[in-house]
């Protein structure tokens, strides 16, 4: 199970059900840092690795044609001849098909956006007087955005051309191998029906796997790219172009350049976001299981009654209930309204608008929003702890307290840490928290167009939508993402679920 | 014979201290849900009242809602996010189903690469690249339209096939090996044998899917703009409580929140059997 040292094993078998508890949590943190370094030791080698498949399949395909007779070697230039000559006429003229319409969208298209990626455009759009009409007019040029994304698209299908390439000639070859031996030559309808049986998987994943590329894959490839360029409200596409930049706006987000003000205000949202994130995931927790142990404890009744009550608030939608409570803290708010008219104090209390307070105020709003998850979700791990640690602490003559610190806690974090971990890189993200209660105000004027609750995610949010700083979103995109994966790595690394796998089967 | 008294009497004290500490939470946990429909109720105007329970009480909020669609067309937005969920639900359902089997129960080359593929694209915050998929969608001249809230809602579902993924691993393979056996094909296997023993992930699937859009705000803010017809009730609420409307529209913002968060309680508190069930499977098997 582990790659540990004989000593670490015999004391791993020798412990009980808690201690092994502890000694997979230790050793998981102890391995990551190798198992990170490990991952980059290995990326030039996995991707070695794809090359060298890449290089395998040219073989293959230099084999087919030394060895392929006359029809086969012709489906190189014409796709699907060797599955026609072989009566495969349906099949083969797909192929055909498909070629025709790859060439004819590559030459009229494709050729023209991906050599625009290069430079993303050269020509901005102009205003020219027109003397014979007497106004300006607009002469077309070209634009950034839409080679950049049309180039990518292009790239993409000009990759999976050559893939179909590839096997429609492998697919010529072996059409023509089973002529040689005599073998029954695939009607269409048997194509067909491979495609419900042997080959069900690719009916089954073909759509997904479509969609995926069209609304994930493409847009972060797209957004990694605009990170490299200058695309911000100065160089907005027609009007004008952006070009790339290559690292310029990384140096300039770390502080490397002369806007210094950036790299500030990053760094203080850097911050707070950890802050957020430790302290939002951390009370929910806690605060969560105690909620389970106090409903669930033994002779305690209404069980169901309080559950129904938490799980209520869960049950409304988030956006309902942080709304609401937005308007509840207002400064005009019901919360202060009713305080200042029951004369508890003069002037409102500015939960939402006043920095700090609002700091506060949302890890407590937060905390009514994501405690009764934690109740739900712990409630039946709770009840699995099993009942004769606690009786041991008890004779022991543990208390209620050191029960929770020395059993429950440990024995919690130990089972549920990739739920933490999960939760962590959730609120790092939390996007709706906190947008709909504050929109990352109260704004300031020492940082760069964020507020004091903004975290990396509302951040980017306001850069795309009202700053038009596309390329800094774009790296903010890439920092969360880095700190996410890191992050899940970890939870990987330690569920492990994923390489054991196939032991459940 | 001390003993066992003074412990019966601690164990009373602590639980009544339970007691009062759990109905304090309750309530606390409570209260904003009932304020939200007693102010939906509230004939008073504005965003606060200097009293607690509102003095009279009307049914205007609720009307204004489906009479007055000049500015805010609360009955169509219900209609777009419904029609949005219906959509999204069908095609995720049939996303998820399909690429969890073929991960699960298929054996084909590339497997392992796409479960490491699918890993690292869950890694990337889900609206991390919403400018891009809107430029995406203006390319194909499909913003502002429902049609593109479906395709966002629903084309990255198929990324969370692990709960799904999970369950198939669970039915037994044996079933599917004696029915290969007897000759029928793996299409016929998935539809016949596996779909109906997964009747329990299906309606979680179904209900998580169709839940989503109520609850999304980015997306439909990112790709709606101000095209006020096309928006879906999440972002056509938000516009109510803004500065300039709170005043006169608190109170009918709260009776469409009502509206929205009864059906939507409703269905959560139905499949939250399968919600517990569904994580904590995920969280074992991964």
């Amino acid at each position: 199970m582990h790659k540990g040292s004989f000593v670490m094993d015999y004391e791993y078998l020798l412990a009980g059900k808690l201690k092994r508890g502890f000694i997979r949590i230790r050793e998981s943190f102890k391995s990551f840092p190798s198992r990170a370094l490990l991952f980059f030791i290995n990326l030039p080698r996995n991707i070695g690795a794809v090359f060298i498949k890449i290089y395998s399949h040219f073989k293959e395909i230099v084999k087919i044609f030394v060895l392929g007779d006359m029809a086969t070697k012709l489906s190189f230039v014409v796709m699907g001849m060797g599955c026609i000559a072989r009566k495969r006429f349906i099949r083969g003229f797909l192929y055909l098909l498909l070629q025709v319409l790859f060439w004819f969208f590559f030459l009229t298209f494709g050729v023209v956006y991906i050599a625009g990626l290069g430079t993303l455009g050269t020509v901005s759009q102009l205003e020219v007087y027109n003397e014979g009409t007497g106004i300006f007019e607009y002469v077309k040029g070209d634009n950034s955005m839409l080679i950049l994304l049309y180039g990518i698209v292009s790239l993409f299908l000009v990759v999976l051309y050559i893939a179909l390439y590839f096997s429609s000639i492998r697919e010529c070859y072996r059409t023509e191998m089973l002529k040689k031996r005599g073998g029954q030559i695939p009607f269409f309808s048997d194509d067909v029906q491979d495609l419900m049986d042997k080959d069900f998987h690719k009916s089954l994943i073909f759509v997904p796997s479509v969609m995926i590329i069209c609304f994930t894959i493409l847009p972060i490839i797209f957004m990694v790219c605009l990170a490299f360029t200058n695309y911000d409200r100065l160089h907005m596409p027609p009007g004008n172009l952006f070009t790339w930049v290559g690292f310029e706006n990384f140096r300039s987000i770390m502080g490397f350049s002369d806007s210094s003000l950036l790299a500030k205000t990053f760094g203080k949202i850097l911050g707070w976001t950890f802050v957020w994130a430790f302290f939002a995931t951390g009370t929910n927790y806690i605060f969560g299981m105690l909620l389970a142990m106090m409903i669930n404890k033994k002779g305690i009744k209404f069980k169901r009654l309080f559950r129904t009550v938490f799980v209520l608030t869960i049950a409304v939608p988030q956006f309902v209930s942080l709304m609401f409570m937005r308007n509840v803290f207002a400064d005009t708010g019901l919360f202060n309204v009713f305080l200042q008219s029951a004369g508890i104090i003069s002037e409102p209390v500015k939960f939402l608008t006043d920095g700090d307070i609002a700091r506060v105020v949302v890890i407590f709003i937060n905390m009514w929003v994501g405690i009764p998850y934690t109740m739900l979700i712990t409630t039946g791990i709770l009840m699995n702890i099993p009942n004769d640690l606690y009786e041991s602490a008890r004779i022991d003559g543990a208390g209620t307290a050191k029960q929770f610190f020395a059993i429950t806690l440990p024995y919690m974090l130990f089972v549920t840490a990739p739920y933490l971990i999960t939760q962590f890189i959730g609120n790092i993200n939390n996007f709706n928290v906190i947008w709909l209660l504050t929109n990352g105000g109260p704004m300031t004027s020492d940082m760069y167009a964020s507020g004091r609750t903004d975290l990396l995610i509302t951040w980017l949010y306001r850069l795309t939508t009202g700053e038009q700083n596309y390329k800094i979103a774009s790296v903010i995109g890439i920092f969360t993402f880095i700190i996410s994966a890191v992050f899940s790595l970890i939870v990987y690394n330690y569920s492990g679920s994923a390489r054991r796998e196939g032991e459940f089967q | 014979m001390k003993r066992p008294h003074s412990i019966k009497r601690a164990q009373s004290i602590s639980s009544g201290i339970i007691y009062t500490v759990l109905s304090a939470l309750s309530v606390v946990w409570i209260i904003p849900l009932v304020f939200l429909v007693l102010h939906s109720f509230r004939a008073e105007k504005g965003a606060a009242i200097k009293y607690i329970i509102p003095k009279e009480f009307t049914l205007d909020n609720y009307k204004k809602l489906f009479t007055d669609t000049s500015l805010f067309n609360f009955p169509r937005w219900y209609l777009n996010t419904l029609l949005v969920a219906i959509a999204t639900c069908i095609l995720s359902t049939f996303f998820v189903l399909t690429i969890s089997y073929a991960l699960s129960r298929l054996r084909f080359r590339g497997r392992t690469g796409l479960l490491n593929i699918g890993l690292v694209l869950n890694m990337f915050p889900g609206f991390m690249s919403m400018i891009a998929v809107y430029f995406i969608l203006k390319a194909i001249g499909l913003t502002q339209s429902l049609v593109s809230l479906v395709l966002v809602y629903s084309g990255g579902a198929a990324l969370g096939y692990y709960i799904v993924k999970g369950f198939f691993d669970t039915i037994p393979r044996a079933l599917d090996e004696a029915a290969l056996i007897d000759g029928a094909s793996k299409a016929r296997v998935f539809l016949s044998i596996t779909l109906p023993m997964s009747k329990p992930i299906i309606v979680y699937t179904i209900l998580t899917s169709f839940i989503a859009p109520w609850m999304d705000f980015i997306f439909a803010s990112v790709i709606m703009k101000d095209n006020y017809n096309k928006y879906t009730v999440a972002i056509g609420l938000f516009q109510m409580i803004s500065r300039e409307n709170i005043y006169e529209y608190f109170t009918v913002f709260c009776a469409g929140s009502v509206l929205v968060a009864v059906p939507i309680a409703l269905l959560f508190i139905f499949m939250q059997k399968f919600y517990v069930e569904g994580i904590a499977g995920g969280a074992v098997k991964g």
